[in-house]
Parts: structure tokens; C-alpha cells; sequence
């Protein structure tokens, strides 16, 4: 189905506004491609008539389906690895000792996607930090989509997505086969909670966090939102905690308050002291 | 940088050795495992192999027992890359000294992740 560009304007003021991702032209095939199946499960048959219903605003849940459509939710078992593991030789080495009164730790990932990058977590907690099994430790996965939270609290993956990036012995060791698909243990699964969250939205209920992880998620955004979601992170992120933003992204020309901290080929960022 | 892969299918061996050597090695194909043990005496600098599991002659799984029997080959990583999708298997190769797996059909993303969990060089 073809997309005139007056419903391109629309979807992607829309799509803005939701959730701050901004659809520049030239990504009408992204909207063709997404949004198709979706008309055809509502019995639309043009996109027009898609868009007619989203102004109308109708029908219910469609506008969520839309927005959901046009994420992107790729993701992956320990993606970019080094942020896992400047995370295992340093910063939880330093955070056991930094909270060893408390014995609390708070993690949070603000795009948690399918699940794939907290039960990373998860799974090297067990293997390399045991002892934090018996403190508080909390750790929130968020995410704008429903959908992709359903499947990240369900821990189920398809051969392709084990394929990638999850080293065979935690394969082994944290996984059962079901038919053709894999799940993670429960044990793991419970280690973490998921919920919907906005992140241009009211930040409600997120905690204050030792980890804060929000990789691949701003690139999406334009410089103003960039701005806006890495002042609010300050105020959830302990003034001696740590911020994981993507490969491709940065606090630079954005937020001053912020320090880089690299170790290799990883980089996290933290909290200026004044 | 050397690899070896094996695996019985030519064209399998053909998308792995061009993948391979896109990032960065020279590559030594055999197409059983008794091959692959023949020749592995001549390459004993090879950094890793991507063997696959079901072969005439010698399977990846006796391949890998074997390997693992000799020490001089203990700093070659060794990678399934194989249709075996059960656990059972999974768990029996990495039992026998395998290193990584992968259950085809594979990707070169999906190559490149496991060579980066095994620390082994590469070139983008
Ligand atoms: C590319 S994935 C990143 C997943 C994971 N953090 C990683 O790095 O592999 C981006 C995720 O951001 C979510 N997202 C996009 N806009 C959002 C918003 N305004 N609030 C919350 N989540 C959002 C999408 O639903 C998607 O799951």
C-alpha cells in the first residue's frame, strides 16, 4: 500500500508526538512497510483509509498499534559486549563496595525492548556476582511498546535471536527448549520486572538508579527531547551511579553535566561533581 | 590469521569462507572431519574452525573429541556451525571442548557476535 504525503505528514506528526521519534521524508517505505499489515488486520484497504480512521480517532487502540508499528526494537543477547564488560571488571566491582552497608542496587533500562539486554545482565549477575542474589537488588525494564514487553516478561527466543551474541554456555545453562523456541529459566526471568513507560512522558514510578541503561534509544529523537530525557535521567541516576547510552550516542553538545568514563573500547558517562 | 571450516556441503563452505575472509583470514577448507584432522597438521596456527556436525566419514562431534584429545591444538577456538538445534547436542559439544555454537542457518552478524564473545581477532 502507497502512502500519499499529507498522510506521511500526518503519521509522522503523530508518531512525534507519541513517542518523540521523528520520521523524516524519505522514510515513507518505513511507514508503507509497517503500517500495511496493519490496515489490512482492520479492514482498511489503503492507508488513506487508515489515516482517516487515526484523525477520526475512533477506533480504539489504533493509534497505540500505529505507534508501536513504527519502533524499531532491535536488539541482542550482550550487544556491543563492551559495555557488559566494563560492567563486570569494573563498575559492579565498584558499586559491591560503594552500597556494601545498604546492600541494595537499582538497576533501570528505559528501552528494554524485547529483553534481551537486562536478562544479559541477569545472567552475568548469576555467574559473576552471586552475592547480589541475597541484597535488594532491583532491576526495571521500560519501554514504550506493550508488545515487546509481553515477550521480554514471557523470556522466549527464536533460533535466530539465541544465534546472536548469547555465548553457548549461558545457552546451556540458563535456557530450556520449548518446540522450536527457547525460554529463559524462571529464576532468571523473575530477577526482573518489565513495564510500560513513556520516556516523553511522566516518569512515574522509576526508581533511583545505580545503572541507568538507555542504549539505542535517543538516536531516535531530535536534539530538544536528546536534551530533555538526559536532564531527567540526573534526577533517577545516584550522583555516583552510571549512564549506558548506544555506540552512536552521547551526552555531548547536549548535557554538560555529564562526565565520559571509558575502560577499553567501552564508555559509560556519570554525574559531574560540580 | 588463519580459519578452517568444515563442513560437507560446498556451497555452506563457500558462504563461510567468504564471510570468513571478508573479515580478515585466510582460510583452509576440509570437507569431512577426517579431512579436517588430516590437514590441521600443516595449519596448526589456525585461530579458529567452524565445524559442522553431520559429515561422512568423521562427524563434527568426533572431530572435536579428537581435537580435543591433542594438546597442541588447544589454542584453536572451535565453533558448531550446524542444523543440530536439541539441547542435548548443544550441550554435548560444548562438553567435548567446543567453544561456540551456532545453529544454521546463520548470518555473518551472527558469526561475528560469537567471534567477538571468544575474543578472537577480526577485521571490519
Ligand atoms: C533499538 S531498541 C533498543 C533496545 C536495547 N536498549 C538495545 O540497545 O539493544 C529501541 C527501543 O526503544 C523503544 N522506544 C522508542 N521510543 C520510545 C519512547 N518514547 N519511550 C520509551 N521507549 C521508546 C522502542 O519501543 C524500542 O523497543
Amino acid at each position: 500500500m502507497n502512502i500519499q504525503p499529507k498522510d506521511f505528514e500526518f503519521i509522522s506528526e503523530l508518531i512525534r508526538k507519541e513517542s518523540a521519534i521523528v520520521l523524516e521524508s524519505g522514510k515513507e517505505y518505513l511507514v508503507e512497510s509497517r503500517l500495511s499489515p496493519i490496515a489490512s488486520e482492520e479492514g482498511f484497504d489503503s492507508l488513506e483509509q487508515l489515516v482517516t480512521a487515526l484523525r477520526g480517532n475512533k477506533k480504539f487502540g489504533l493509534k497505540g498499534k500505529v505507534v508501536e508499528a513504527l519502533t524499531t526494537n532491535e536488539t541482542s543477547f550482550y550487544r556491543d559486549i563492551e559495555p557488559f564488560e566494563m560492567m563486570r571488571t569494573q563498575l559492579i566491582p565498584e558499586l559491591l563496595e560503594m552500597r556494601k552497608a545498604e546492600k541494595a542496587l537499582t538497576v533501570w533500562c528505559g528501552a528494554a525492548s524485547t529483553g534481551q539486554e537486562l536478562y544479559s545482565l541477569a545472567m552475568m549477575i548469576r555467574e559473576h556476582f552471586p552475592e547480589l542474589l541475597s541484597w535488594k537488588l532491583t532491576i526495571l525494564g521500560t519501554d514504550l511498546s506493550k508488545e515487546v514487553l509481553d515477550k521480554a516478561k514471557e523470556g522466549k527466543y527464536s533460533q535466530v535471536e539465541i544465534n546472536r551474541g548469547l555465548p553457548a554456555q549461558l545457552l546451556i545453562k540458563y535456557f530450556e527448549k520449548q518446540g522450536t523456541e527457547w525460554q529463559l529459566k524462571k529464576d532468571v526471568r523473575d530477577m526482573i520486572e518489565y513495564r510500560e513507560l513513556n520516556l516523553i512522558k511522566p516518569w512515574i514510578g522509576v526508581p533511583q538508579s545505580d545503572i541507568v541503561l538507555l542504549r539505542n534509544v535517543l538516536i531516535y529523537f531530535d536534539a530538544e527531547v536528546k536534551k530533555e530525557i538526559l536532564g531527567k535521567v540526573r534526577r533517577v541516576l545516584r550522583p555516583d551511579g552510571f549512564l549506558f547510552l548506544g555506540a552512536a550516542e552521547t551526552t555531548l553538545n547536549l548535557d554538560e553535566n555529564y562526565a565520559r568514563r571509558t575502560s577499553g573500547r567501552g564508555s559509560c558517562y556519570t554525574i559531574k561533581k560540580d | 590469521m588463519k580459519a578452517m571450516i568444515v563442513d560437507d556441503s560446498g556451497a555452506t563452505r563457500f558462504i563461510l569462507s567468504k564471510m570468513m575472509s571478508e573479515l580478515g583470514y585466510d582460510v583452509v577448507q576440509a570437507k569431512d572431519g577426517q579431512d579436517a584432522f588430516d590437514k590441521l597438521g600443516d595449519n596448526k596456527d589456525c585461530t579458529i574452525a567452524l565445524v559442522d556436525w553431520n559429515m561422512p566419514v568423521m562427524n563434527g562431534y568426533d572431530l572435536v573429541c579428537k581435537v580435543r584429545a591433542e594438546n597442541e591444538y588447544n589454542d584453536i577456538k572451535i565453533m558448531m556451525v550446524t542444523t543440530e538445534t536439541e539441547m542435548t547436542q548443544v550441550v554435548k559439544a560444548i562438553e567435548a571442548g567446543a567453544n561456540e555454537y551456532i545453529m544454521k542457518p546463520f548470518t555473518k552478524e551472527m558469526i561475528l557476535d560469537k567471534m567477538k564473545l571468544l575474543g578472537v581477532p577480526f577485521e571490519e
